[in-house]
């Protein structure tokens, strides 16, 4: 059973978007629908296989028969097949909230035809990361899913979207490239690049040989994962997409890289060579992204920056390298990946009803949508790890095992992720206070309009404009002084109005064009549905946590273990050199 | 079988001056870059074959004398991928031109923008930013002219007009 279904996450999106692209130009509806029954189908056998990985344990499928260390193999186990439903669940909802999205505003920002396929190759891409056997096929599964990254990043073909598709395109290809070289350099030590192979063979290696094989897989991880030396490209690039492709970048793109992480070290170099240096790594990442997202007035780039501190507690999670850090990264990652998509796509929901995303111009919006003010809020305060939600379970898994370990380093990223679980509260509270909370009226805009207005007077307009030849004298005595005063108030007014001129849309305060404001456009009810839909499953992962953290718990024990994998496998006690 | 050095010189050569041309501001080197990097990994997947020998074709060569299949086939795979993606490049770096009229990596205008960032509102000008010489008339000790504060302000914040506009000018406190 197994064996049939764990092929499918690759092989149905991949078939779907054949379809999609077929029948996509003239049945756009029927493409639709396609898309929508192909994912949920993924999904499906996703609950399914991850239910079996949890009864039966892994599970191993050679592609086209070919004996085990030949072929391509996929293998499914707990921590694979629980990324895989959530990835399902993600991108189901996304691909509902586009629908909503392409039949309301027709298909400027998402061109239906192309945008279908794309988006199935993408998820085929990350369903064959998660189930990938070997190295080889792991770097097929990321360039299939980089591929169609590219071409969602750059939809449309506008200004914006083609630089910030530049720079991520040349930091992606770089990635590649090392993570191509670092594969090369593996073949060459050991011959294989299968992973259950490459687990027994790395050990014989000399050590500084582990350590350079180690850290260049690391490098390549760690710039799809953005940890924070290599995160610079994500704020930049992440922004300018429509909202349903930000949102599905952010969820899963760098979890993929994550996810290859965790497989990295525990699989490949269980040593924990490179803990200390991760730790680092990860202290740096949170506490320097959160700084980003404080300073940022845009929600888009607020949450990039959140998406790339909260990177930090999972790499943290994983340096830790123990059972109860290792199931508090694996939790982590699922409830970030939920939470975070649903944030981009409540982002969408507010760009469309304020015409805006940044906070300095938004007001009003808990009282123009109260759904909308709820939709933010809940995910909002998960975010932040506000108990009960299932993020502040996350964080509290990972801290503790922090303090476990016991060591002053882990304390010292204990205090780290408290800080940056705090600034996190911080930044979406601005958001919150400014762009839902204040009233309309208040943002600035309008705000310094009716003061001025307020402050030149009533007597503005019946003020007698002096006569030109009635000089004020120059200590403003005398009955000239009301004549004076007059004569300030058309200068008064005319200051006034060039502050109020400095931030009214146009030019942003500093003399520059800034985005120009366009109306806010009414919600479509497909995406409130969608978005409404990932906030209760972000409120349902609190409820199914003691579950999840269950199953976090085993995958991580098999991690630790190795030996679920490499019976699976090699199925059973035959050694494989 | 004896050691060559001229594939490793090449594939130093090649990576250097790739990431060299990788560094570059155009996008047309850096797309160059990206082909010269990609050609000297696939050499290095082709030296990890280890010594050359027959084509691995069953019949036609003993399994002793075949050259290594695994590191061709991951190559010819990398060619696909590094073919593939380098036209999209291509179109976009043609796509860019087209509207832009320039083809190299673009600033982050936003970003810019958050780092510039000071007080655009007068409101948000605080006289305790001032230093304590500038800023006697805040402070009741003291008898200088609120234009002082003006000034200094004028001075801190240079081309934002003061808020302090509607009171009558107090000329009167500095004599």
């Amino acid at each position: 059973m197994i064996r049939v279904l764990t092929p499918l996450p690759v092989l149905l999106p991949l078939l779907g978007a054949a379809t999609a692209l077929l029948i996509g130009g003239r049945h756009p509806r029927a493409q639709r629908t396609a898309s929508i029954l192909v994912l949920s189908a993924v999904l499906a056998v996703s609950v399914t296989l991850l239910l079996l990985a949890d009864a039966e344990g892994a599970a191993a499928v050679s592609v086209g028969g070919w004996p085990v260390p030949l072929g391509i193999l996929l293998v499914v186990d707990r921590l694979s097949a629980m990324m895989l439903v959530v990835a399902g669940t993600v991108g189901l909802g996304v691909l509902v909230f586009a629908v909503g999205q392409g039949a309301a505003d027709g298909d400027d920002e998402t061109p239906v035809s192309i945008f279908h396929p794309t988006f199935l190759v993408l998820m085929a891409g990350v369903a064959n990361a998660f189930l990938a056997g070997d190295l080889f096929n792991l770097y097929v599964g990321f360039e299939i899913l980089l591929t169609a990254s590219y071409v969602l990043l750059t939809l449309g073909g506008s200004a914006p979207r083609i630089r910030a598709g530049v720079t991520y395109i040349v930091v992606s290809l770089l990635s590649s490239l090392i993570f191509l070289a670092a594969i090369a350099l593996v073949y060459a030590s050991t011959g294989t690049v299968n992973m259950a192979q490459l687990a027994g063979r790395l050990a014989d290696l000399p050590p500084g040989l582990q350590l350079l094989l180690q850290s260049m897989l690391l490098i390549a991880f760690c710039i799809k994962a953005a940890v924070f030396p290599l995160s610079a490209w994500l704020p930049d690039s992440y922004p300018t997409a429509p909202a349903p492709v930000t949102a599905v970048f952010a969820g899963l793109l760098t979890k993929v890289g994550v996810y290859s992480i965790i497989r990295t070290q525990t699989l490949l170099f269980p040593s924990g060579a490179l803990d200390t240096v991760l730790m680092w790594a990860a202290l740096a990442t949170m506490v320097i992204g959160i700084l980003g997202a404080v300073a940022q007035t845009d929600i888009r780039r607020i949450l990039s920056f959140t998406l790339v501190s909260h990177i930090g507690y999972m790499v943290f999670g994983i340096a830790l390298g123990t059972a109860a850090g290792l199931a508090g990264a694996i939790f982590y990652v699922v409830h970030h990946i939920a939470i975070q998509t649903t944030l981009f796509l409540v982002a969408g929901l507010i760009e469309r009803l304020g015409g805006s995303t940044g906070v300095d111009r938004l007001g009003g919006l808990a009282k123009a949508s109260p759904l909308l003010a709820v939709l933010f809020f809940v995910p909002a305060m998960n975010l932040a790890g506000i108990p009960p939600f299932s993020g502040f379970i996350g964080k509290l898994g990972l801290l503790e095992a922090g303090v476990a370990a016991g060591t002053w380093l882990p304390l010292t990223l204990v205090a780290g992720g408290v800080l940056t679980s705090l600034l996190t509260l911080v930044a979406m509270s601005r958001v919150w206070s400014r762009a839902f909370w204040r009233p309309a009226a208040q943002s600035p805009r309008e705000d310094t309009f009716r003061a001025a207005a307020a402050n030149a007077g009533p007597e503005l307009a019946s003020a007698p404009l002096p006569p030109a030849d009635a000089a004020p004298s120059p200590d403003g005595a005398g009955p000239t002084a009301a004549v004076a005063r007059g004569a300030g108030q058309p200068t008064a007014w005319a200051r006034h109005t060039a502050v109020a001129m400095a931030i009214a849309p146009g030019i942003d305060g500093l003399g520059n064009e800034a985005e120009p404001q366009r109306p806010g456009r009414p919600l479509s009810r497909v995406m409130v549905g969608a978005t409404a839909a990932m906030v209760a499953v972000t409120v349902a992962l609190t409820g199914l946590a003691g579950p999840l953290y269950g199953i976090a718990d085993r995958a991580s024990a098999d991690l630790r273990d190795r030996s679920p994998y490499l019976t699976a496998v090699f199925g059973g006690g035959e050694d494989v050199p | 079988m004896t050691p060559t050095v001229v594939l490793p010189v090449i594939i130093g050569g090649l990576y250097a001056a790739g990431v060299y041309l990788l560094l570059d501001r155009s996008l047309t080197r850096v797309l160059l870059g990206f082909l010269v990097l990609g050609n000297a990994t696939n050499l290095l997947l082709l030296s990890t074959g280890g010594p050359p020998g027959l084509a691995p074709i069953l019949g036609y060569a003993e399994a002793e004398e075949m050259s290594d299949p695994l590191p061709q086939a991951l190559i010819l795979t990398a060619i696909v991928i590094t073919f593939g993606v380098a036209a999209f490049v291509l179109a976009l770096i043609y796509r860019s031109w087209r509207l832009v009229r320039q083809e190299v990596v673009g600033v982050d205008e936003e970003d810019r923008r958050v780092a510039r960032r000071s007080g655009t509102d007068a409101d948000e000008m605080d006289p305790d930013q001032l230093a304590p010489e500038d800023r006697s008339a805040m402070h009741a000790d003291t008898l200088a002219a609120d234009r002082h504060v003006e000034a200094a302000l004028e001075r801190h914040f240079p081309g934002i007009p003061s808020d302090d506009v509607d009171l009558p000018q107090t000329g009167r406190g500095d004599r």
